[in-house]
């Protein structure tokens, strides 16, 4: 990585899901206010800036990540992906999105981009999950409305669908 | 699916919002745009629980490019006044500090800037001196005599001091065979909804007008508040919150104090101002539920029947008295008696003011606060009696014939049936399994008991109850409060489309998907050609005083009133349409799109066409019909009465009931909480969509979980805050969750238009002490207090198994607090050089510099009396601190008295040392300390063994320095290995 200074603006290219972006950042500005502020992708949220909360989790090179946590000169060159990339299309949501919407596991929706980006990257890598193991992983984030059990039930239900979906991939589209 | 659907009567539609929220398309406040030239807001906050604000230094921050202002609480002294209470007392309660600040967290000043970041930057670079005063935390303290007291004018802490008196309760307690008394220290929490505060406002000076835009919940009562805050007429603040807003649980409403702020800065600047609130901001100076100490008093007979009840309620309102408080203390005065069927009611409410964060809507309002005393004593009759506590309770809830009932204290309870929704609970529930599962568990040795709570949820409160907390001759000197206006305007477009605007202000809960489906059933229309608008523009929609987001309110009053709206704006359709169908309004259907005959189907309108008839065709509009192109209804309910010259307060409209019971198991090595099975029962009238429902429920649960066995808001004896991050203010995770068996029971109120009832607060009431109910009967405890904490709870294990369990009383090992303590310790140390010569040393600010540790600047304001700016971390608490040095005790070159202050973020802390030079014999000098030093705020939080080891290393840093800037001691090396080892120790990074 070049040496950066804290006085000058730095340009930082990655590609956000899928398509590539730059943007102006001061050496210390968070991932998430790059996403938010200065590439205007508001789905992305912050909800306590020290890495507890988890609603500003993205997925990075294939990694879900605190963004709130993360440097946005430290992002150079990487594949970000977020809550913004999970739909199929403008109006089309993603299987795990609708299994949010059909299990009412949102109220708010504050802490759900994160949420549904944790999932998203844990499913991609383990396809068959137990309950226990969604449980821990929806353990990272903070809901305050819907006391979870609604969210863990989403999240096995699209697990299930994901896998008959990458049996008859033609289906996918209807999701 | 999550819903249990056998237990529901309507099916559960997807809700309309969901999509844009999954799809990260939400309008939150910090996601909407600004006009150019907006600045950003940092807050400058208080480290000290109590001080007197002695200077505000600008300058450096004014110097940071970027930065245009600083504004501190003497610059909008002239332009805003402070945030009225509901009691006429002299507490200032203005949103910043002046002259005094009184909470941790208390703003002492704003730093406008062209971005947060720099914002931020100023922030750090305002200087601000304070000088101390003792500070008092906990609310029976604050009422001693010699107390500090927090707001001279008023002279004491006490705010507040009403007694009431209904029935007998005098001659009930003299003849009663029986009775018990519980005394509860209820502790703070709060809702923490993921999404803070946030803020935009501007000033039009020509108008003298505010336009703000806040994340605000209502009620908008306080509308009048920040109005009069401000020093402006209601119609010259224009007060908007976003289309989505990220949770609230009534902490929203304490959005208000920084709403003031903005504008009021904005108006200083005369630009328009930005802030959104961080996490930390959030803990420490947002919106805390009032802690509060109860001593409940039972009369009962020998089957555990009450007669009577006395309660003494000291509630504990924090620093500041603000609008709507002391609001928690009376939103339950009519439910007083709970569930139960108690004629004779003593009540002593008082409050008192602390060094803590203001109070203010909380999820459950009151309701734990009452509840958890109530219930604990029921349980406690029970026992004393030697009778079952399900027994106790069935005896005492009020018969189903009696509904409506009108409670000791005034509410007037609509509808219900608690004995039969309690049999069911029962039965459905399986308690008899739970009972089996007890006796296992302890026939193997193991900790497991079974608690149960029977609770009234009351909803849609009275926007007069708050006037109780006045006399009644002062009530009628300031003219009846009372009601609940809640409203909806449903406007026809000219394409015959429908557009439904009501000032419910959800937060979360689905209100857009709710409202579509009522007025669509009324006008025949599939729900998604409904269109539901729900932020709020008090310069143009129709709103009042009880408007928002609060007392679940939702299904029983704003539900309603969309429905009265929409059936008005049907009944002129109806006209419209018979008139040129040639049939009677009263024969027509609205039904599949079109006003139709309801005998003859082929004479019909498209609904469409007949809703649009007002815009383009108004001549086709009976006379008499007027327009039919926008209906706004309000409506409240005759029954929220004004409270009466007995005090009789009707607080609130509809009253669901609630049972819970739970199984829990205490581990005997841990102390960790297991809840083993937890049910609960609702009967919350017609139930509107029963995902919502379900949801609501859910996730009180799990916010009323976090508040018995995970969060509080921990003070410190010296009023430094101690669980300011995520990381100290636990709040539950997915983890932690049990499984919940939810089950209904379906009382349709009377008293509201469809026939439902709030449902939203119920668990944050009942489910804390039936948690508590049921771990007191694990360990066979008479008096235990939140937070269950497994400290607490090892604790309690620990004694339980030394001594045989005890019939008395024996009160609960209180959770220990790290607060202010005491550091103490000395030294000596040798250098080469001679007394004299350490001496000159010692006077010398450059030589301070190089040695004090982690110093970055010495000043010398005086011959002895330095300033210094020093970074020092304990532990993982980094952090910079403003330093004052001042010696005393001069006595050359012999000794002198060093004492110390340091503040900053962090915390703050103190010192005296007495250093001592004496001559070695051999040329050099023998360098003596002892020093007491004392530390709060954030740093005490870390512990003693880390305090102590970093005020060693610290202060033996001081002197190895010294020692080598003198000449060396002839071992320097072993003082650096020393300290390099005590640095591995502790943590610490001077």
């Amino acid at each position: 990585m070049p040496k950066l200074s804290a006085a000058s603006r730095h340009s930082v290219s990655f590609t956000v899901n899928g398509v590539a972006r730059s943007v102006e950042v001061e050496s210390r500005t968070l991932l998430t206010d790059a996403l938010r502020h200065g590439l205007g992708m508001t789905g992305t949220h912050v909800g306590c800036e020290h890495g507890v909360c988890g609603s500003c989790t993205v997925a990075i090179d294939g990694t879900m990540a605190r963004a709130c946590l993360t440097l946005a000169v430290a992002a150079e060159g990487c594949d970000i992906r977020t809550v913004e990339g999970l739909g199929l299309g403008p109006g089309r949501l993603g299987v795990l999105q609708a299994a949010f919407k059909r299990h009412h596991a949102l109220q708010c929706g504050f802490c759900t981009a994160g949420i549904l980006m944790s999932l998203d990257t844990y499913l991609r890598r383990h396809p068959d999950p137990s309950r226990e193991e969604l449980t821990l992983v929806i353990g990272g984030h903070l809901c305050r409305c819907t006391g979870y059990a609604p969210i863990v039930a989403a999240a096995l239900d699209a697990a299930a669908e994901l896998r008959g979906a990458q049996k008859h991939p033609e289906e996918t589209a209807h999701a | 699916m999550g819903i249990q659907g056998e237990q529901f009567i309507r099916p559960s539609v997807e809700r309309v919002e969901d999509a844009t929220l999954l799809s990260g398309g939400g309008r939150y406040i910090d996601d909407l745009g600004t006009r150019p030239g907006t600045l950003h807001a940092a807050i400058v906050r208080s480290p000290h629980a109590h001080a007197d604000l002695l200077a505000i230094d600008k300058a450096a921050a004014l110097t940071l490019p970027g930065v245009v202002a600083v504004i501190t609480g003497s610059d909008l002294l002239d332009i805003t006044t402070g945030l009225v209470p509901a009691l006429r007392v002299s507490v200032d309660a203005r949103a910043i500090a002046v002259d005094r600040v009184r909470y941790v967290g208390e703003p002492v000043a704003i730093v406008l800037a062209a971005d947060r970041y720099r914002a931020e930057d100023g922030a750090d670079l305002v200087t601000v001196r304070y000088r101390g005063r003792p500070a008092v935390v906990d609310p029976e303290a604050a009422l001693i005599p010699d107390a500090p007291v927090l707001h001279g004018d008023v002279g004491s802490n006490l705010m507040s001091d009403r007694s009431f008196a209904y029935g007998d309760p005098d001659g009930a307690f003299s003849t009663a065979l029986h009775s018990l008394a519980v005394t509860v220290r209820y502790p703070r929490n709060t809702g923490s909804p993921m999404e803070c505060y946030g803020v935009v406002a501007e000033y039009d000076p020509h108008e003298d007008a505010y336009d703000v835009l806040a994340n605000f919940q209502g009620p908008f009562s306080i509308h009048a508040v920040i109005a009069r805050a401000l020093k402006v007429p209601g119609n010259r603040l224009r007060l908007r919150t976003p289309p989505d807003s990220g949770g609230s649980f009534g902490v929203k409403q304490g959005v208000a104090p920084y709403a003031v702020l903005m504008a009021a800065a904005a108006r200083v600047v005369g630009r328009p101002v930005k802030w959104v609130e961080d996490r930390l901001e959030h803990l420490a100076g947002s919106v805390s539920a009032t802690n509060r100490v109860t001593i409940l008093t039972a009369a009962f007979d020998a089957e555990g029947r009450v007669a009577a009840l006395d309660w003494d309620q000291l509630e504990d309102c924090g620093a500041y008295l603000r609008a709507p408080e002391p609001a928690t203390l009376y939103r339950m005065h009519g439910n007083m008696t709970g569930a139960y069927a108690i004629s004779h009611v003593r009540i002593r409410n008082r409050v008192v003011l602390t060094n803590k964060l203001p109070t203010g809507l909380v999820r459950g309002f009151g309701g734990p606060q009452v509840y958890y005393p109530l219930e604990r004593l029921m349980q406690r009759i029970a026992r004393h009696l030697g009778l079952d506590p399900l027994d106790v309770i069935r005896r005492n809830l009020i018969p189903a014939d009696a509904f409506p009932y009108r409670t000791a204290t005034g509410a007037l309870y609509d509808s219900g049936d608690y004995r039969q929704a309690l049999d069911i609970a029962v039965g459905d529930g399986g308690l008899s399994a739970l009972l089996g599962r007890r006796d296992a568990a302890r026939a193997e040795g193991r900790i497991y008991g079974i608690g149960f709570t029977a609770a009234v949820e009351p909803s849609v409160s009275n926007m007069g109850y708050i006037t109780a907390v006045l006399t009644p001759a002062e009530r009628a000197k300031a003219g009846p409060k009372n009601g609940a206006q809640s409203t909806a305007t449903i406007t026809l477009d000219p394409v015959g489309t429908v557009t439904v605007q009501v000032a419910s202000v959800p937060q979360g809960q689905g209100h857009r998907t709710v409202l579509a489906g009522i007025v669509a059933d009324i006008f025949g229309i599939p729900p998604a050609q409904v269109r539901v608008t729900t932020d709020l523009d008090t310069a143009k929609d129709a709103w009042s005083i009880a408007s928002g987001n609060y007392s679940s309110r939702f299904a029983a009053a704003v539900a309603g009133v969309a429905h009265l709206a929409a059936t008005r704006l049907r009944d002129k359709l109806a006209r419209i349409a018979a008139a040129q169908l040639n049939l009677k309004a009263e024969d027509l259907v609205f039904a599949g799109g079109r006003v139709s005959s309801r005998t003859n189907p082929d004479a019909f309108l498209p609904f469409a066409r007949v809703a649009a008839t007002s815009h383009w065709s108004p001549g086709l509009v009976p006379d008499d019909v007027g327009s039919a192109i926008r209906e706004t209804a309000f409506w409240t309910p005759p029954e929220l009465t004004a409270p009466d010259a007995e005090d009789h307060v009707a607080s609130s409209l509809c009253h669901g009931f609630i049972f819970d019971f739970c199984g829990v198991e205490v581990d005997r090595a841990t102390g960790k909480l297991r809840i083993d099975r937890y049910v609960t029962m609702h009967d919350c009238g017609v139930i509107l969509h029963p995902g919502m429902v379900e949801g609501q429920v859910r996730g009180g649960f799990v916010q009323a979980l976090g508040a018995a066995v995970y969060e509080e808001l921990v003070y410190g004896e010296d009023g430094a805050f101690l669980s300011g991050t995520l990381a100290d203010y636990l709040l539950p995770t997915a983890t932690e969750v049990p499984d919940l068996r939810i089950l209904h029971f379906t009382s349709p109120s009377p008293f509201t238009p469809l026939g439902a009832k709030g449902v939203g607060e119920g668990n944050c009431m009942s489910t804390p002490v039936c948690l508590a109910n049921a771990v007191a009967d694990a360990l066979d405890l008479d008096t235990l207090d939140l937070p269950l904490t497994p400290a607490k709870l090892r604790a309690l294990v620990a004694e339980a198994d030394e001594v045989p369990p005890p019939a008395g009383h024996r009160p609960a090992t209180p959770a220990a607090k790290p607060g202010d303590r005491t550091l103490r310790g000395a030294g000596a140390t040798v250098v080469a050089a001679a007394p004299e010569a350490v001496w000159a040393l010692l006077l010398d600010p450059d030589v301070l510099a190089s040695v004090i540790p982690g110093a970055h600047g010495v000043k010398k304001l005086s011959d002895t009396h330095f300033t210094a700016d020093v970074t020092l971390g304990v532990g993982p608490v980094k952090g910079r601190y403003a330093a004052d040095i001042t010696l005393s005790d001069l006595d050359p070159p012999r000794g002198a008295t060093l004492t110390g202050t340091v503040s900053g973020g962090l915390g703050d802390g103190g010192g005296t040392g007495r250093v001592t030079l004496e001559p070695d014999g051999s040329g050099g000098t023998r360098i003596g300390y002892t020093y007491e030093a004392a530390v709060g705020g954030k740093v005490a939080a870390v512990g003693g063994r880390l305090l102590d080891g970093a005020a060693r290393v610290v202060i033996g840093g001081f002197f190895a320095a010294l020692a080598r800037r003198a000449g060396g001691t002839g071992q320097p090396g072993l003082m650096r290995r020393l300290l390099a080892r005590v640095l591995a120790s502790t943590g610490v990074r001077p």
